[in-house]
C-alpha cells in the first residue's frame, strides 16, 4: 500500500490537471472537487474522530450566503469572500461544537441536527440571503485584484490549487499527533481522558477545524456557481456528505473523494441511467428513475450500513492487506 | 417582557393559539414518546419515525379515495397496517444492527426515511392530498369565553388519553414490568424464559402505529403529503433532546409543553415560532445538559 498510495494520488492529480483539455466540463469538475473537499472535512470528524455531525449543512450553506453575500453587497474581492465564508464556519462550527459536546452518541447526532435546522429558518426568513429565491449573481471577480476568474478555466486551477492545499491539510491534521490523539478518542475515549487529555478540547478543535473547511468548501462552491441557495442549508445537505463519506468509507483519507464522485455523478446521471436501463431491460418504469434519486440513495444507505460499512476505499485497503499478509505468509 | 405583550393581545386569539399549540404537542407528545419506547429497548433512534406519522396521515387519505373507508375506520387500520410494516423492518433490516454502534441505527433508519418518502413522492408528488374533517366532529362549540374547534378539541383529548394509556400500560402492569426489565437488561430477562427478540420487534411495530396513528389525527389538520414527516421529525428530536429519553412521563409533558411555547410565540413573536423549539434545546443544554428528564445512556 505504502508504495502504490502515492503513485495514485499522483495519477488523480495528473488527470485532474489535464480533466478541461481531454472533454470534461470543467463547472461539474469544480462542483465535484467542492464536494470532495465538503466530505473530506466531514470526514475528519466522523471518521477520525468519532462524532457523527448531522448538521454540517449548516456550514456549507451558512458559510456560501456568507461568502456571497461579501462578494456581492460589500463587494470584496474573491479571496477575502472564502476567507470571510471559512471564518463564518469556524465560528458556527465553533457554537454549534460548545452545545453539542454537552451530549455524547446520539444526542450529538439530533442536537447538531437541530441547530443545523435552526440555521436552515434563519436563512428561510432573513433578508440577506434571498429567502427561497436564494442569493443570485455573485460576481467572481478577481482573485488579489489580479487573476481574472471570470474564465472558468482559471477559475478551475486556482479552485484545484485551493482544494489539493486543504486535501494536504487534512492529510497533515490526520497524521500528526493531534490526529492521533482524535484516534485515540475515537477508539475508547475513557481511556483517552484517564491518559490526561482534555477530551472535550480536542474535540471541539476538530469539530472547528471540520466546519472551517466545509465552510471553505460551501463558499468556493458559490464563488464557482455564482448563487447561494437553501438547498446547501437543509438537511438533506447533512445527510449526503454522510452517504459520501460512508459510501467512500469511513476513516480513510482517499474515501471521501470517492465517495463524492460516486455521490454527485449519481445524482447528475442517474436519469440518463433510467433511461438506459430502460431500453436495455424494456421495463417503462426506469424512465422516471431521474425523479426518484431520494428513493435510490435511501437505498444506498440502507445496503451501506448493513453490508459494506467499510466503504469503497475501506474494502479496497483491507483487500490489498489481506493480499500481502498472503504474499509475505507463502513467501 | 413577554408577558407584558400578552396582556394586550385579544384573550381569544391567544386561547385559539393555546390550543393549537396543543394540538401539535399531542403530535409532538405521541411522537417522542414513541422514540423513547423504541430508544429504551432497540437503542436504535428511529429517524424514520416522521415518515412514519406521514404513512398514517396517507394512509387514511388512500383508505377513504381509493376503497372508501372512513376516518373511524383508518383510526385503527392505518395503525395496524403501519406496525405490521414495521415489524417487517425490524426483522428484516433493523435487527442486523443492533450490537453495531447507535450511529448506523441512525444511518439506517435515515435510508429507509429516504426509501418511504422517495417511494410516496414517486406516487404522489409534493403537492397536498386534501382530508376532510370527519362529519360527526365539524363544527365549533361556543364555551363563551372562547370558540372551540371540535376536531382539535378530539385530538387533543385522543392524543392524551393514548398517550396516558401507554404510560399506565409501561409503568403500572405486568408487561410493562418485562418491557423495563428489557430495556435495563435485555440478557437477564432473556434468561427469565422472556422471548425478548419477539418482544423487540413488538415494541418496534407499537413505536410505529403510535407515529401512525398521531398521522391519521393529523390528516384533517395538517396538509397531508409525502414530506409532511420531514421537518417534524427534526423538532421531536429536539424535543427528545430536551426531554431525554429516560422517562416516558417525562417525554409526554416535554413534548405537550413544547407544543403550548411554540403556539404562545406565534402570538407574541411569530418570526420566531418555527425556531423556538430549538433555542429552548439551546438553553436547556446551557443550563442542564442532561436534559430536564434525562439520564444519560
Amino acid at each position: 500500500m505504502r508504495k502504490i498510495t502515492p503513485v495514485v494520488y499522483v495519477l488523480l492529480l495528473i488527470a485532474l490537471v489535464v480533466a478541461p483539455f481531454v472533454g470534461a466540463y470543467p463547472v461539474f469538475v469544480m462542483k465535484l472537487m467542492c464536494f470532495a473537499l465538503f466530505a473530506s472535512a466531514f470526514n475528519l470528524l466522523l471518521g477520525y474522530t468519532g462524532l457523527l455531525s448531522f448538521g454540517h449543512a449548516a456550514f456549507l450553506g451558512g458559510s456560501a450566503y456568507v461568502a456571497g453575500h461579501a462578494m456581492k453587497v460589500w463587494g470584496l474581492t474573491p479571496e477575502l469572500g472564502l476567507a470571510a465564508g471559512t471564518l463564518a464556519g469556524a465560528l458556527l462550527g465553533w457554537v454549534f461544537g460548545l452545545l453539542a459536546i454537552r451530549r455524547q452518541g446520539i444526542y450529538f447526532a439530533m442536537i447538531t441536527l437541530a441547530l443545523a435546522q435552526m440555521v436552515f429558518f434563519i436563512a428561510l426568513q432573513a433578508k440577506f440571503t434571498g429567502g427561497e429565491d436564494g442569493l443570485q449573481g455573485v460576481p467572481r471577480g478577481q482573485l488579489f485584484g489580479l487573476i481574472d476568474l471570470r474564465n472558468d478555466i482559471t477559475m478551475y486551477y486556482v479552485l484545484l490549487v485551493i482544494v489539493v492545499a486543504s486535501f494536504l491539510l487534512i492529510a497533515r491534521t490526520v497524521r500528526s499527533p493531534f490526529g492521533q490523539v482524535l484516534k485515540g478518542i475515537k477508539e475508547n475515549e475513557p481511556r483517552a481522558l484517564s491518559l490526561g487529555y482534555d477530551v472535550s478540547r480536542y474535540k471541539l478543535l476538530a469539530f472547528v477545524i471540520s466546519a472551517a473547511l466545509s465552510g471553505l468548501a460551501g463558499s468556493l462552491k458559490t464563488l464557482v456557481l455564482g448563487f447561494a441557495t437553501l438547498s446547501d442549508v437543509h438537511w438533506s445537505a447533512s445527510g449526503q456528505v454522510i452517504l459520501m463519506t460512508l459510501v467512500g468509507g469511513l476513516g480513510t483519507l482517499s474515501g471521501p473523494l470517492l465517495g463524492a464522485t460516486v455521490v454527485v455523478v449519481l445524482e447528475n446521471k442517474i436519469g440518463e441511467f433510467g433511461r438506459l436501463l430502460a431500453r436495455l431491460t424494456g421495463i417503462d418504469w426506469f424512465n422516471t428513475l431521474g425523479d426518484s434519486v431520494t428513493m435510490v440513495t435511501g437505498l444506498i444507505f440502507v445496503v451501506c450500513v448493513l453490508t459494506f460499512r467499510r466503504g469503497i476505499m475501506g474494502e479496497v485497503i483491507s483487500f490489498v492487506q489481506r493480499l500481502r499478509g498472503l504474499r509475505t505468509r507463502h513467501g | 417582557m413577554g408577558i407584558f405583550n400578552l396582556s394586550n393581545l385579544p384573550f381569544p386569539a391567544l386561547l385559539s393559539q393555546l390550543l393549537l399549540g396543543l394540538v401539535n404537542g399531542s403530535f409532538y407528545a405521541i411522537l417522542s414518546l414513541g422514540l423513547a419506547v423504541i430508544f429504551g429497548l432497540l437503542n436504535v433512534i428511529n429517524f424514520a419515525h416522521g415518515a412514519l406519522f406521514m404513512i398514517g396521515a396517507v394512509l387514511t387519505w388512500m383508505g377513504l379515495n381509493y376503497f372508501n373507508i372512513s376516518y373511524w375506520a383508518m383510526l385503527v387500520l392505518a395503525p395496524v397496517i403501519a406496525g405490521l410494516f414495521g415489524m417487517l423492518t425490524e426483522r428484516l433490516l433493523l435487527r442486523w444492527i443492533y450490537k453495531l454502534d447507535h450511529l448506523y441505527g441512525l444511518l439506517l433508519t435515515l435510508g429507509i426515511t429516504l426509501l418511504i418518502e422517495g417511494v410516496f413522492r414517486s406516487a404522489y408528488g409534493v403537492s397536498g392530498l386534501p382530508y376532510d374533517t370527519p362529519d360527526a366532529l365539524q363544527g365549533a362549540t361556543d364555551l363563551g369565553f372562547m370558540i372551540l374547534p371540535n376536531y382539535r378539541a378530539w385530538v387533543v383529548v385522543a392524543s392524551l388519553s393514548i398517550c396516558f394509556t401507554t404510560w399506565f400500560v409501561i409503568e403500572k402492569t405486568r408487561l410493562g414490568a418485562y418491557l423495563r426489565a428489557g430495556t435495563e437488561n435485555p440478557r437477564l430477562v432473556e434468561a427469565f424464559g422472556v422471548n425478548v427478540p419477539l418482544m423487540i420487534t413488538l415494541t418496534y411495530g407499537f413505536g410505529v402505529a403510535l407515529a401512525a396513528f398521531a398521522g391519521v389525527l393529523a390528516a384533517p389538520v395538517i396538509q397531508v403529503s409525502p414530506l409532511m414527516g420531514q421537518n417534524l421529525i427534526i423538532v421531536v428530536f429536539a424535543i427528545v433532546v430536551i426531554g431525554g429519553m429516560g422517562s416516558i412521563m417525562g417525554a409526554i409533558l416535554t413534548g405537550l409543553g413544547l407544543g403550548v411555547i411554540e403556539g404562545l410565540t406565534k402570538v407574541v413573536y411569530p418570526e420566531a415560532s418555527s425556531t423556538v423549539v430549538f433555542v429552548v434545546m439551546v438553553i436547556v443544554l446551557l443550563i442542564r445538559p442532561t436534559g430536564l428528564f434525562g439520564k444519560e445512556k
